[in-house]
């Protein structure tokens, strides 16, 4: 196993760092179901990580407890080397812990740039009589936010429907647009969940580039929660598997596969 | 050569027309380019800093005189900077087409020798690195987009913005060097070399002296008055001759200024917002702007609709004359005026076109009822006749003298000639030097006097003095009974329907005429949608019985008019079929700016073509195609030939008597 100060450099040159989020013994229930049983692991510095299985296996629900959704009955999440309280999803937010959303959360009515300007809503310090007024200090946030935001738009090359309403949008589209709003809050790490639902085989090959793009560009640790397992082990750096809410893998993509937990949890096994 | 003009004042070359603009018009704006969601803009003078680092900056790499550059990207000002900072330094610059596939460009870049490439992003990087081994000469690579590329090789690599840095830093080495470099270049010095598309054959390399360019681009720039208040968009390829004399040439003649859109994808937006007024596009690009205009006006209010159809029939009858200045009695004026208030002025302005004063359209004959609404709106849209060997310019319809027909009056600057057989010839200063490396095709084009054949088929209409233009000579064929076969000309008949993308017609050496049909996708998919005909592909929608029953129509109207022309009356399409694919150039089967290649095709659907006139009613097919990125799958169909009612031409006649 890895030491936990230490990064590695992956096959193609990338630098991983040192943890930078830990999860440890993490069980949450709803009730009387355990969503996630006494569950442990840990995410670096730059990497990739993915969290994959079945449906109903509770890889949401851990997404959630990472951005501060839900807060588990039991465990504790570590954050840069400090435990964190039960926190609020803004607070977390502020940590600059960005997200997306499996079912798409953008505001249908406004256009891509607006909604790509509200993931700057942290940014924004001015009170909202400035607002109102748009002079001085509110005058210059918003340049300087724009600037960014349109970086990203550029980024993503989502220049030509800048102005278009989201609700005319296609759905690969809309997917984009949500990464465009997490990626302009400039995160330190940004959860997807789902980044590649419901698409065809170009609109992934299209988000699994911007997807390593995005880590390779500004050194941005993502974690993501994907069903494809093409894109997965293409994508991710490590891997965590999950079963009925417990832990029954976790590392490269390679020993994963060769895992037989896990072979037996995609593939089924037979009962005696 | 019978007359080769001399510079004036001096201005022999790009690069100093270059250091004119900056001295004269040293705070106008040179290029724009919208990036951030704002347009950047660049001074004449920072333009001329630019080119002056990255020349620096090529010395610095070992750029030597005679150095062939390849350039491969879209329109961007970094790119038309490093066209001349190439010539600066004494090399030349050629211009590539970025969608080319990787063995498109190895031909390319082989041939001409090319030591370095400037490109745009990993994609085109990508691409030289698989083709590298096979270029022997090739030794430097210059990108200017860095995303994807941080952890490539970088010995034989290098950022555009570090080049530039690098040049600045070595100015004081160099700066002499690139004094002497540029002085040296006169009229006779190549300015830039072009690769023809080739519908037949492989592509041959033009070059272009700095005489051919300047001097194509100042008779043309008085010709239609252009100063340096004009504002372009530069969005059709680097790599076409029209491009260069338009962003280039004329840009550096005129001293005026050239818009490069954020993306392919933003092009209407960036027109819109630029407004130019000096347009070029080719009809495609016309076709379909209406083809829009016209969905968008079925899906309009009524009384939108009512409006529009009213005031286009206007436009229709009053507008051409208004345009070119004939007399129109008040009535129709004052119409006109209103229509221009409710309906012209915000289509124009939707369109892009309200301040263009000068447009142009070239490389294939443009439907006359496209061209005629362009001009109804009071856009001066005019036509000419060019290709690269003539550095664009061979006729040109002046002011007041538009028609949909001709092709217009020589150039200034341009003889032209007629041969027995038809086929037109030109001389003009213009006229290119050579073909790179190909002296037996610069033999049998350009002859000792400095005459070139067009390859076209053509005649000046006795009643105005303008040219006609039939048909490529080439295609021009005889039938089996021995009367003139020209498939240009029905092809063109048929794409002037908004629902026949590209058509292809056979008939040489044949009793009877039949043809390929390429359905437009989205015209036909509007008809689609608004008739509720379900399809999940191009390949369903081209084989749908009532898609073919339209097509037929059509192919029957072409038929009606085709019988009233005594000339070509027996080119009536008597059956046809529709392809089950696009044609493409990633195929081989279309030319980059997208001309068809007859023999490619014939010979790829050899068993289509003889299904035509074997009897039978459908033929099964499997194609193989090529994708983007240069893998390969296959499609299957089965395709209808369906029948076309023809005119009888004798009864035509009878009828006539």
């Amino acid at each position: 196993m890895l030491d936990a100060s230490e990064g590695y450099t992956t096959e193609d040159g990338r630098k991983i760092g040192g943890v930078v989020m830990e999860m440890k013994n993490i069980t949450l229930r709803f009730g009387g179901v355990v969503a996630i049983k006494d569950i442990s692991f840990d995410i670096r510095q730059g990497e990739i990580r993915a969290i994959i299985g079945p449906n109903g296996a509770g890889k949401s629900s851990m997404l959630n407890v990472i951005s501060g959704f839900y807060n588990p009955q039991e465990g504790e999440v570590y954050y840069q080397g400090t435990l964190r309280p039960p926190m609020k999803p803004y607070q977390v937010a502020q940590q600059g812990i960005a997200r997306t959303f499996q079912n798409i959360a953008l505001f249908e009515g406004m256009s891509v740039l607006d909604n790509v300007m509200t993931g700057r809503i942290r940014q924004m310090k001015a009170g909202p009589f400035a607002q109102a007024l748009w002079k001085g200090k509110a005058e210059r946030e918003e340049v300087e936010n724009r600037a960014v935001v349109e970086k990203v738009i550029d980024f993503l090359e989502i220049q030509a429907i800048r102005k278009t309403p989201v609700s005319r949008l296609p759905y690969g589209l809309k997917k984009r647009v949500e990464l465009a709003r997490a990626l302009a809050s400039e995160p330190s790490i940004l959860l997807l969940d789902e980044p590649m639902a419901g698409m065809n085989v170009e609109e992934k090959e299209d988000m699994s580039r911007f997807i390593l793009d995005v880590n390779d560009e500004f050194g941005t640790t993502i974690a993501l929660i994907e069903h494809d397992m093409g894109v997965v082990m293409d994508l991710s750096d490590r891997v965590v598997v999950m079963d009925y809410g417990q832990k029954i893998g976790d590392g490269t993509p390679d020993e994963v596969r060769n895992n037989q937990a896990v072979i037996d949890a995609y593939l089924g096994v037979a009962h005696d | 050569m019978a007359h080769s003009p001399q510079a004036v004042d001096g201005l022999a070359s790009v690069p100093a027309l270059l250091h004119r603009n900056a001295t004269q018009f040293g705070d106008k704006p040179a290029y724009r380019e919208k990036e951030f969601g704002i347009w950047q803009s660049w001074s004449w003078s920072d333009t001329a800093k630019e080119v002056e680092a990255l020349a620096l900056g090529l010395l610095n790499l070992g750029v030597n005189e005679g150095d062939f550059i390849a350039i491969i990207g879209r329109n961007r000002p970094y790119f038309y900077w490093s066209m001349v900072a190439a010539q600066s330094v004494g090399a030349v610059p050629v211009p590539m087409y970025q969608d080319a596939a990787a063995d498109e460009m190895a031909y390319v870049m082989d041939h001409c020798g090319a030591r370095f490439a400037i490109v745009q992003d990993q994609e085109q990087v990508d691409k030289i690195i698989e083709i590298q081994d096979k270029l022997t000469e090739f030794e430097h690579m210059i990108y200017i987009d860095p995303r994807g590329l941080r952890k490539y090789d970088h010995h034989k690599l290098h950022q555009f913005a570090h080049v530039q840095e690098q040049g600045r830093a070595a100015r004081d080495e160099f700066a002499s060097d690139l004094k002497a470099r540029s002085d040296k270049l006169d009229y006779d010095s190549t300015c830039v070399m072009l690769y023809t598309s080739g519908t037949t054959g492989r592509p041959k390399g033009v070059v272009l002296s700095n005489r051919n360019i300047i001097e194509a681009s100042r008779s043309s720039s008085d010709f239609d008055t252009l100063g340096p208040g004009e504002e372009v968009l530069a969005y059709l390829p680097m790599a076409w001759v029209g491009d260069f004399i338009f962003s280039i040439g004329q840009a550096y003649w005129c001293g005026f200024c050239v818009n490069c859109p954020e993306s392919p994808d933003t092009m209407m937006t960036d027109l819109r917002e630029i407004g130019p007024t000096y347009y070029f596009a080719p009809p495609r690009v016309f076709e379909t702007q209406l083809t829009n205009v016209m969905i968008r006006m079925e899906d309009a209010s009524p009384f939108k609709k009512w409006l529009f159809d009213r005031y286009m029939a206007v436009a229709r009858k009053v507008g051409p004359a208004i345009l070119d200045g004939k007399s129109v009695s008040f009535g129709d004026r004052l119409s006109y005026a209103l229509g221009n208030l409710f309906v012209y002025g915000p289509l124009k302005n939707t369109l892009g076109l309200s301040r263009v004063r000068v447009g142009y359209t070239a490389g294939e004959a443009i439907g006359p009822e496209i061209f005629e609404f362009y001009r109804s709106l009071g856009i001066n849209l005019k036509q000419l006749y060019g290709q690269t060997e003539a550095s664009v310019f061979i006729t040109v319809q002046p002011d007041g003298e538009v028609r949909n027909d001709t092709v217009g009056v020589p150039a200034p600057g341009v003889e032209i000639k007629i041969a027995d057989n038809g086929e037109v010839f030109y001389r003009s200063p213009g006229t290119f030097e050579e073909y790179y490396k190909n002296p037996e095709s610069t033999a049998s084009t350009k002859d000792a006097e400095g005459w070139v054949a067009t390859g076209d088929a053509g005649f000046f209409d006795p009643d105005n003095g303008h040219l006609r233009i039939i048909d490529r000579a080439k295609d021009v064929g005889k039938m089996a009974d021995g009367a003139m076969f020209a498939p240009k000309y029905v092809e063109n008949k048929l794409k002037f329907y908004p629902n026949i993308l590209e058509a292809v017609v056979f008939g040489n050496q044949r009793e009877e005429c039949t043809a390929f049909i390429n359905i437009d996708l989205t015209a036909v998919g509007n008809w689609a949608e608004r008739n509720n005909i379900g399809y999940a592909s191009y390949q369903e929608l081209a084989g749908h019985p009532q898609v073919l029953d339209a097509i037929k129509v059509h192919v029957e109207e072409v038929n009606r008019s085709l019988a009233d022309d005594p000339m070509l009356a027996h080119c009536q399409v008597h059956r046809f079929l529709v392809l089950h694919k696009e044609l493409d150039a990633d195929d081989g089967e279309m030319t980059r700016t997208r001309k068809v290649r007859r023999g490619v095709i014939s010979d790829k659907f050899e068993d289509l073509l003889g299904a035509l006139y074997d009897g039978s009613d459908e033929i099964y097919t499997n194609t193989e195609v090529t994708y983007e990125d240069g893998r390969k799958g296959s499609i299957s169909a089965t395709l209808k030939i369906v029948e076309a009612a023809v005119v009888s031409v004798a009864a035509q006649q009878v009828a006539a008597e």
